[in-house]
């Protein structure tokens, strides 16, 4: 029953940044990616609290997992989770108002983010302390990576600018349906579409190369 | 290791309640701690963050004191804890004199996609509104949101009248908005051609705030003159 | 004679069809009845009109054969299909749509109104309508905006809004309208006057499209002729334009007689904006549509309701569109509830049951599966039990 093949610390943390991207390999998360990723900015700021919170629970789950009965422990990961986020919530408004009303309910949701419960559940009740943190540090990345890829795009289309910098000068035609909600949509799918070709190619040519070895041989 | 046999034990009682005070602890601790940390930091941000809403409405206002509009024409200053039964909330604005330099109030309506909420600048000497600020809205990109830059709808607000009646109970006139490029009165708004409804929420706003808060406000201006 | 050799049979369900009909011959001649309205189409407005539908086509067919190369799409590039959309997408479009918006409106029409379906007839609704309605969400002041029909020189020269830069807003066409002596308003749609100025056009003029400086889409006499030749074929089916147009004018009509000083005349309704254009070219769309003959009055009646519903009740002035989208959403449902009763069942013993069947491992036939059909069973046993 012993797991022989213990990942390496590089290899937790790449596992959630691109093999398992919570966005778009897992899709999870879909609220918040569809809700506020209407600017660059707006999706890395999201990105990154979800990552401290993933990263802060992940950590105290697994250091708690031994104290932790299996009966209660949603309840229990559900209070951790809830704390960081409220943490988190404090921290913004501290830092920054606007960039607080920008984000709106959509900080104080991150506890309801199945990809957080999903990990502590998943991962971090399982691990000791140290992988657990970075793999939700990764998973987070991805979940942040993710969203800027989505909050890119619909900024420039939407709104001609890239993290707040005019790109195509001020005769720029936004594209009204990008902000809105079928925007992220729309967005969401033309990259599920541009992984799944990538994907369909890769598999060809692997197919291609493999075919050719055995001809070769 | 979660062996099938050490799965079926049932855990005691006592341990689940320990595991749950302890969690029950350490998060209260984190939240607190959290909580006294930035409680200066927030605190400071959002009054900075109304200074600046209430600057942009009232130009020459150096210092800005909240107060409450309470049923029977009282005003009061703003204490911490939830507002009185039925209060309105409104920011006396002071210059560098410590001299009233105006009054500011939110009003909210539904637009077409969510509230509107804007903040507008009320002027005691010639009773009228004499500015406003956008403080929250959702409306359509491009259509909607030209409430915050179209030029000529902004200029309905350097001096819209809210004179009030005789007996001080409502407005004289109510402010209403019309279609574009049919003002008229001193209390119409000219709406935006294309963002109607946006516009008509704006108005709306304006005029159930107007009606509730200056009937209030008014006759105690004279407690309001200094800064207190 | 036994010895003879026996040719292949080919076994088929039925209907079965004397004249061999594919796919692509009727593509191609809804695209031939298409002809005379673009070039009465470029008629009115000139080389801006021209490009359009170039440019639209064009964007279409790389399209399709971009995802028919991926392999993601099936159908062929040369079943005139993607040829369709993109003439039908150009029609619906205003003349002096900026360029590179009408190319992202047919590509958006293939891959989302067509190619993630999974190619010609797969498709949920009318690619060429996904397409318009996304460049309506995308652009909603460059569709708004029309040019005035038969303007001097329109053959020599491009609406300015035509040739705006790729990703740039176009340039304002008031002020263009503006050199050439027309007022701002010449370039709104009559629907538009009608719901915002109150203005009423004439319908002889809109039917027949030919007097100047009216900005209204392609003409619907041309239009209903065509869709006549088309019908006469049995290219496409008479009901479902004849149900969109009936609906849609009776409920005029009701509202006109209820108070004529508040609603238009239903001869107005009818022939102003896209509504013959989408009731005999874009609801008719063979993958999208019902193909039971009730279900094709219901479909066609509620796209017709539709219409004037949001006509007169809506913040837009035009409704077609969004009608004959939901119209194309609840295909399946019309479907369900307007299947044929078989010959021999009466309607009094008529079951009910779904129109699809399980997918069961031991299903042969509905009809040997129901050998004593289920409620004659039920009903039996409880006469069993009575007696």
């Amino acid at each position: 029953m012993m797991n022989t093949n213990v990942p390496s610390t590089w290899e937790e943390f790449t596992e959630g940044l691109w093999e398992r991207n919570p966005i778009f390999v897992m899709v999870l998360g879909m609220c918040p990616t569809m809700a506020v990723t209407v600017s660059a900015i707006n999706s890395i700021s999201m990105g990154l609290a979800t990552t401290f919170v993933l990263a802060a629970s992940c950590w105290l789950v697994s250091l708690l997992r031994h104290a932790i009965p299996k009966e209660v422990r949603i309840a229990s990961y559900i209070g951790i989770i809830a704390t960081f986020v409220t943490v988190t919530d404090y921290a913004i408004q501290a830092l920054s108002l606007s960039l607080y009303e920008a984000l709106g309910a959509y900080i104080q949701l991150i506890v309801a983010n199945c990809l957080v419960l999903g990990r502590a559940e998943a991962h971090a009740a399982k691990v000791s302390p140290w992988p657990a943190t970075v793999n939700a540090t990764g998973m987070g990345l991805g979940f942040t990576l993710g969203l800027t890829m989505i909050g890119g795009v619909r900024e420039i289309l939407g709104n001609g600018t890239f993290f707040g910098l005019s790109l195509f000068g001020e005769h720029f035609q936004p594209w009204v349906v990008m902000v809105l909600p079928p925007g992220g949509f729309f967005v969401m799918g033309g990259w599920l579409l541009v992984f799944a070709l990538w994907r369909a190619r890769k598999a060809r040519l692997a197919a291609a190369s493999a075919e050719g070895v055995q001809h070769g041989a | 290791m979660n062996t099938p046999n050490s799965a079926q034990q049932a855990t005691p009682t006592g341990a689940m309640i320990k595991a749950l005070g302890l969690v029950s602890a350490v998060c209260g601790l984190i939240i607190v701690g959290s909580y006294q940390g930035t409680l200066s930091a927030v605190a400071d941000n959002k009054r900075i963050a109304l200074e600046r809403a209430v600057f942009k409405v009232i130009p020459h206002a150096k210092t800005v004191s909240e107060f409450y509009a309470l049923p029977g024409a009282r005003i009061e200053p703003v204490k911490a804890g939830d507002p009185p039964a039925g209060a309105v909330k409104f920011y006396a604005a002071y210059d560098e004199n410590n001299a009233l330099a105006g009054i500011a109030a939110e009003a909210a309506a539904k637009g077409y996609a969510d509230i509107v909420r804007v903040l507008f600048g009320y002027s005691p000497e010639c009773q009228c509104i004499t500015g406003i600020g956008v403080v929250s809205m959702r409306e359509t990109p491009g259509i909607g949101d030209k409430i915050l830059i179209d030029k000529d709808f902004l200029a309905n607000f350097k001096e819209l009248d809210v004179k009030l009646n005789a007996d001080l109970s409502a407005l004289a006139n109510e402010v209403k908005t019309v279609k574009h490029g049919s003002k008229t009165q001193p209390w119409q708004i000219d709406a935006i051609a294309g963002a109607t409804v946006t516009s008509r929420a704006v108005g709306r706003g304006i005029n159930d705030s107007a009606q509730a808060l200056l009937p209030r406000l008014v006759p105690n201006l004279e407690q309001l003159r200094t800064k207190p | 004679m036994s010895s003879k050799m026996t040719p292949t049979v080919e076994i088929r369900s039925a209907p079965h069809v004397k004249a061999p009909r594919s796919v692509e011959q009727i593509m191609r001649n809804v695209v031939y009845s298409l002809l005379p309205v673009c070039a009465f189409f470029i008629f009115q407005y000139g080389i801006s009109a021209a490009a359009l539908l170039i440019v639209v086509t064009g964007a279409c067919l790389l399209t399709e054969r971009f995802f028919l190369a991926t392999g993601t799409q099936a159908g062929r590039l040369a079943d005139w299909s993607a040829t369709i959309t993109g003439i039908l997408l150009a029609l619906s479009l205003p003349p002096g749509f900026p360029l590179w918006m009408g190319f992202v409106a047919g590509a958006v029409a293939i891959a989302l109104g067509k190619a993630i379906f999974g190619g010609i007839g797969f498709n949920v609704f009318n690619p060429a309508l996904v397409g318009r309605a996304f460049v309506q969400a995308a652009f909603p002041t460059a569709i708004a905006t029309y040019t005035p029909s038969f303007l001097p020189g329109r053959f020599s020269e491009f609406v300015p809004s035509s040739l705006a830069m790729p990703l740039m807003m176009p340039a304002d066409v008031s002020v263009w309208l503006h050199e050439r002596q027309l007022d701002a308003l010449a370039g709104a749609t009559p629907l538009a006057k009608w719901k915002f100025e109150g203005v009423l056009a004439n319908a002889v003029d809109l039917l027949t499209s030919l007097s100047g400086h009216m900005a209204v889409g392609p003409a619907p006499l041309l239009i209903l002729l065509c869709g006549a030749y088309l019908a006469a074929r049995r290219f496409l089916d008479w009901r479902i334009p004849a149900s969109i147009l009936g609906s849609a004018t009776a409920l005029a009509l009701v509202l006109y007689s209820i108070n004529p000083e508040h609603y238009p005349n239903p001869l107005f309704m009818l022939f102003s904006g896209g509504l013959i254009i989408g009731a005999i070219y874009m609801a008719t769309d063979m993958v999208s549509s019902p193909v039971t003959p009730r279900g094709m009055v219901l479909y066609g009646v509620l796209i017709g309701v539709l219409t004037v519903v949001i006509r007169y009740y809506s913040g837009l002035p035009e409704g077609v569109m969004y009608a004959i989208l939901i119209g194309n959403a609840s295909m399946p449902l019309i479907e369900r509830i307007s299947q044929p009763t078989p010959f021999g069942k009466g309607v009094f013993n008529r079951q009910k049951r779904p129109a699809s069947f399980t997918l069961d491992p031991d299903f042969i036939a509905p009809e040997i599966t129901r050998a004593p059909t289920r409620t004659s069973r039920f009903s039996r046993k409880k006469d069993g039990a009575d007696a």
